[in-house]
């Protein structure tokens, strides 16, 4: 079933982790597994925040096979070489559990190659890479990932969110939403539905040079994405195009440093409830997570069958 | 009095093709008897008074609480219950099964007043997904907009939405009258069976998709037809029966209905004219 949050504040920055946490938690029966955050935080611009995991999380009805932390450990060791090699300077280095970090550093080459490097070593994947975007996921509820990532002080713009129920691929972090859109920095996305022509697209992208990192068909929604965007296309194209791209039921919602999107399938068949104002939009798979940010009465409304609508902050 | 014993009865049966099938038993025989109440009363009803007004705050309430405290307001007496703070919580106000005034101050969640049956009910807000799903009698007005597959399956009362509605509208609908003041999304009135449906702005894709029977009416612009969905021309008496609901409604009051598309299902279904009168009657 899964349930999908996303919200931007336009013109001003606010508790966004809090309010995503919120929201998120109110979509709790909707997927129990794994809850993920993108959040694009008022950082400072300057250094590219890279979050990446050597591991999965073993607990919490985990479907993936345990490994001893010293194993974590070397990993993270080849994950330092690998930076120096491609001559990126780490600024800050930040353990948050015994398989994720954060990095910030400085790096003005191609992303596409870097990743590729580091993801060359085994079980290593960067969750995402970008100037604001800080991207986490793992097992558990909204507000266990959040206490665990400590999200509640974050501030920002905006963000979107993902409360899993694993359907079609394991309960572990590399099925976790959100995707990031490798390679581009800042780049997320999160999706509510399922995909049928999954392995037509993934065969034709892979060999154009895009990666996957899951076997999770909402994946592809974020490399389909980069792919317009890396031939040119604007981001509000590129989700035009994928309504006739993409087969299957869907409603998902794509982020970007300045800019907050959804789209949504030919048959309207996922939910969606939106609220707009000058100030704040704020959408989610039901109405609840919109009510535990803003309580006051509000109009809200269902996005008719294949609308795309992209918001700037 | 009806006894289902009787030759006739089995007569009538087996020229129906039900050559072994005799319904016998105390189960299936009902002998109403003015003395014996207990043969009148209907199961989760109350005797209410709509004058006995009383609000319930619902803010820190789960929906199964906040049913549990409806029943017990209605077995009270209270004929007229104000639900305050909603707060697009699911599944409220469902299986009420007698009159009563139902005013929400706020917005619904999913499977809001949903398999109902008599109640006068008024929303000021939002309602989510399948609201009024399977309702049997009543009237609920619902001040702003609707989600996905409103009033599905309904089968008798009027359900009325002043603002837009999703997708799917009126799916599997098997009686009963579904007013939209707004525009509505693909699919409406798929697989429709009896019933109809009066929407005043525009429709999706897809309108009247598989529909059996029933009638819908659009006054903007269509998307698509749905297969087995026909235009048919309008009659004096669809326009003067849609000006009535309309009234009913509050709604559409310089609304000009004879410039209306009226849909049907184009199909004509296997053995539709094999139904009993009574099944008839029930579509239109």
């Amino acid at each position: 079933m899964c349930g999908i949050a996303g919200l931007i504040h336009r013109g001003k920055s606010s508790d966004v982790g809090n309010e995503l946490q919120l929201m998120l938690q109110a979509l709790k029966h909707r997927g129990p597994d794994s809850t993920g955050y993108a959040l694009y935080a008022d950082n400072d611009g300057e250094n590219f925040i890279m979050r990446f995991k050597v591991g999965e999380n073993v607990g919490e009805g985990s479907t993936s096979v345990n490994e001893d932390d010293s194993v974590y450990d070397k990993r993270k060791e080849l994950v330092d070489q690998m930076l120096k090699n491609l001559n990126a300077t780490v600024v800050k280095e930040e353990k948050l559990t015994p398989y994720s970090y954060r990095y910030e550093m400085k790096y003005d080459q191609d992303l596409m190659e870097f990743s590729k490097k580091i993801e060359s070593i085994e079980s290593v994947e960067i969750l995402s890479i970008g100037k604001s975007l800080e991207l986490i996921k793992d097992l558990g509820d909204a507000r266990a990932v959040s206490e665990r990532y400590d999200l509640g002080k974050v501030k920002g713009t905006h963000g979107i969110g993902h409360a899993r129920m694993a359907t079609e691929s394991g309960v572990d972090i590399k099925s976790a939403h959100p995707f990031w859109g490798y390679p581009f920095s800042d780049v997320s996305v999160v999706h509510n539905g399922q995909l049928t022509n999954y392995w037509n697209n993934r065969r034709v992208l892979e060999n154009k040079g895009m990666r996957f990192m899951s076997e999770c068909d909402s994946e592809l929604i974020a490399v389909y994405l980069a792919e317009k965007m890396r031939n040119g296309a604007s981001l509000e194209e590129g989700m035009k195009d994928s309504l006739s791209g993409l087969d299957g039921v869907f409603t998902y919602f794509v982020a970007t440093k300045d800019s907050l999107g959804m789209a949504k399938d030919t048959m309207a068949a996922k939910p969606l409830v939106l609220y707009e104002s000058d100030d704040l939009v704020a959408m989610g798979s039901e109405e609840i997570a919109i009510r535990s940010i803003l309580p006051h009465e509000i109009d809200t409304y269902d996005p008719f069958d294949g609308e795309v609508k992209v918001w700037q902050i | 009095m009806a006894n289902l014993k009787t030759t006739e009865k089995k007569t009538k049966a087996q020229s129906m093709g039900l050559h072994t099938e005799v319904l016998t038993g105390k189960t299936q025989q009902k002998f109403f008897n003015p003395d014996e109440a207990e043969n009148f009363y209907y199961w989760g009803t109350y005797d209410v008074d709509f004058n006995k007004r009383i609000d319930l705050d619902v803010n820190d309430l789960d929906c199964k609480e906040a049913n549990k405290k409806i029943d017990e307001l209605m077995s009270q007496g209270y004929g007229t219950i104000v639900i305050k703070n909603p707060q697009g919580k699911h599944s409220l106000g469902v299986g009420v099964l007698n009159k009563l005034n139902l005013i929400f101050e706020g917005s619904l969640g999913y499977f809001g007043v949903g398999s109902i049956d008599g109640p006068t009910v008024r929303i000021n807000g939002r309602v989510g997904w399948s609201c009024a799903e399977n309702m049997m009698a009543g009237k609920v007005v619902i001040e702003k907009n609707a989600g996905s597959c409103f009033g599905a399956a309904v089968r008798g009362g009027d359900l009325i939405c002043k603002g837009s509605v999703g997708a799917r509208t009126g799916i599997d609908q098997k009686g009963g009258t579904i007013i939209v003041g707004g525009d509505a999304g693909a699919f409406t009135g798929f697989m429709m069976q009896r019933g109809r449906i009066i929407i005043l702005g525009n429709v999706g894709i897809n309108l009247g998709d598989s529909m059996y029977d029933g009638t819908i009416y659009v006054g903007g612009k269509i998307g698509s037809f749905g297969s087995d969905a026909i235009e048919s021309p309008m009659t004096k008496s669809d326009v003067d029966w849609i000006k009535r609901k309309l009234k009913v409604a509050e709604i559409g009051e310089n609304f000009d209905v004879s410039k209306m598309t009226k849909v049907v299902a184009g199909k004509k279904l296997w053995n539709y004219d094999a139904l009993e009168p009574t099944e008839k009657k029930g579509a239109i």
